[in-house]
């Protein structure tokens, strides 16, 4: 039984057109022109319990329109969702009392009160006993390494401090669910990677579902188990990390050094040149060709050192999201066999 | 403390005002309200004011629609009228400690005005109408900021509604004052209840039944701006559901 699902979820918005200047504005005050957007177009996914999923897609793509319909802030133009066995959007006391939504770009805290003050607060708003209160802040400020840190006033903390508070906060009344939208925007190295820390040895303990958004991908590979890829409203992929190598990366870099001085004119035909130092030279090869390719390599020239990559993820994403809607009809039809 | 004592100052031009217009008219009772009552009435505004005035709270409400802070109400298991009312009485009580001290000393150097302490009664429906007059400013300021729903500028409309209701609630001058017609208009509004009703009970100006069916009423208003209030919530979050977010 899965703990988050969706079938056929679509929000449209209804956007108010108005040209700049004046005139336009008095204009726009007796004739209102309206666009509507597909925000969310026919979406459908299920989540289990205990699994992290990367919400994946450039700005406006819908992620964010999708995890504020799970958590019930607005309801969809059709199709339905089911969050912990409710239907989010009716905001049941009990439904609310069982997940948290984080947002990075907004804060939840007091911002002159130390956070220990917000903590309270949010006791009472959760009715937390207070001796399971005691022992959870424990042992969050404990794993999140804060513990000094919670009588001081929240705007003299860093923002990976305030972000860890903000987590802990959120956690504090031992949601199942937690929806992150954008956890780790605007931090350091270090403190995205402190954070990711904290969620996957919080998901190990505890066994809360996590499905977040990140423009990051090294918060995706160090987190999710499974990506879902979402663009101009649609799934268009929903899977393993790997597989979306398999699915998109339509070509592999190959990396070869020659034993001779310099790199042989005629590799040209091999595959697409990126680079050409001395004897190493870089192609983009596609991927059924590669097999063949190493092939011809090795029996027509001197090789010292050959290697077969990937291309970087980030990259390969970004191809995705640029991708023309034909390439993307194809991939939603594979997505779809996928799941 | 300091604030508290200065919103005295126009105080004194007002008395001043005040006894220019009693010289100028030859009477010595306006409406029933002589010099002395006309005094008494200004200060007990401020008492009634005190308890009625919610600043920030209706603007804030549309502050929190328009930006999205709104969203904290839905996401946790909290009610946000609930909430709003339980940090204004903290907010009022909180007010009311610091400034009673001041307030103390004004109505000491000012107790010529008064005809001494009304009979207990009559001071238990004052403060009833104290604790009414609360309930029906906040009520009233959150079906305000309600409008944020639909508004996406909602500030100069409450400075026109704040202006005006200076003038209808009594805060200028007693209701009595203005011709009958107006006055039972007026006085038949939800405004009067904010300021000028408390007032004039503690003057002993309405009696018996009056003050019963007056109390009655202030009751009645204060409920049906809650009811409107959460209906107007009702229907803004189901907007704002469909709409934004």
């Amino acid at each position: 039984m899965p703990i988050i699902s969706a079938q056929g979820l679509s929000k449209t918005y209804r956007v108010h057109q108005k040209k700049s200047g004046l005139w336009n504005a008095l204009r726009s005050l007796v004739h209102r022109r309206y666009k509507e957007i597909r925000a969310v177009d026919n979406v459908s996914f299920e989540i289990e319990a205990g699994e992290i999923v990367a919400f994946l897609g450039p700005n406006g793509a819908g992620k964010t329109t999708t995890l504020k319909m799970l958590s019930g802030l607005i309801y969809p133009s059709s199709g339905t969702a089911r969050m912990l066995d409710f239907v989010p959007w009716e905001r049941h006391d009990a439904f609310r009392r069982q997940f948290s939504l984080i947002m990075g770009q907004k804060n939840q805290l007091w911002w002159d009160l130390p956070a220990s003050d917000s903590f309270q607060l949010h006791r009472e708003i959760y009715s937390i006993p207070l001796d399971q209160f005691q022992t959870t802040l424990g042992e969050l400020t404990d794993l999140f390494g804060v513990k000094e840190l919670t009588r001081q006033p929240v705007r003299e903390l860093s923002l990976g401090e305030r972000m860890k508070m903000e987590l802990i906060a959120a956690l504090l009344h031992q949601p199942r669910v937690l929806l992150l939208d954008e956890p780790t925007i605007g931090l350091d190295v270090i403190a995205q990677v402190a954070i990711q820390k904290c969620l996957r040895e919080y998901n190990a303990q505890r066994g809360v579902t996590m499905l977040l958004t990140s423009h990051y991908m090294r918060d995706v590979e160090a987190l999710c188990s499974r990506v879902m890829v979402i663009n101009h409203g649609r799934l268009i992929y929903n899977g393993q990390l790997s597989g979306i190598v398999e699915q998109f990366g339509r070509e592999k870099i190959m990396r070869v050094q020659f034993a001779t001085e310099q790199v042989p004119m005629e590799i040209d035909s091999f595959g697409t040149i990126t680079q050409r130092l001395g004897p190493v030279a870089e192609l983009k090869v596609e991927r059924q060709r590669v097999p063949d390719v190493l092939n011809q390599l090795v029996n027509r020239f001197q090789i010292a050192d050959v290697s077969v990559q990937d291309p970087p993820l980030e990259k390969m994403i970004a191809q995705v999201f640029e991708g023309g809607t034909a390439t993307e009809a194809e991939a939603t039809a594979e997505a779809r066999t996928a799941t | 403390m300091l604030a508290t004592v200065l919103r005295f100052l126009p105080l004194l031009t007002t008395i001043l005002l005040w006894q220019a217009i009693y010289a100028g008219s030859g009477q010595s009772e306006l409406s029933g309200f002589t010099f002395r009552n006309m005094i008494a009435y200004l200060l007990l505004v401020h008492i009634s004011r005190m308890f009625s005035s919610m600043p920030g709270l209706s603007t804030g409400i549309a502050r929190d629609i328009r930006q999205g802070e709104i969203k904290k109400y839905l996401l946790q298991p909290i009610d946000m009228i609930g909430y709003l009312l339980a940090y204004r009485i903290a907010h009022k009580l909180a007010y009311i400690t610091t400034s009673s001290l001041p307030y103390a000393g004004l109505y000491i150097v000012c107790r010529g005005y008064f005809d001494g302490w009304p009979d207990p009664l009559i001071l238990a429906a004052y403060a009833a109408s104290l604790i009414l007059s609360f309930l029906c400013g906040f009520f009233f300021e959150v079906c305000m900021g309600m409008l944020g729903f639909w508004m996406l500028e909602v500030t100069s409309l409450l400075y026109v509604v704040n202006t005006i209701n200076y003038f209808v609630s009594g805060q200028m001058f007693p209701l009595d004052l203005l011709p009958s017609g107006l006055a039972v208009v007026l006085k038949a509004l939800p405004f009067q209840y904010l300021a000028y009703f408390p007032a004039v009970i503690f003057l002993g100006k309405v009696q018996g039944q009056e003050l019963w069916w007056g109390l009655l009423q202030q009751a009645a208003w204060a409920l049906g701006f809650f009811l409107l209030a959460r209906w107007l919530y009702t229907l803004g979050l189901r907007r704002y559901s469909a709409f934004g977010g």
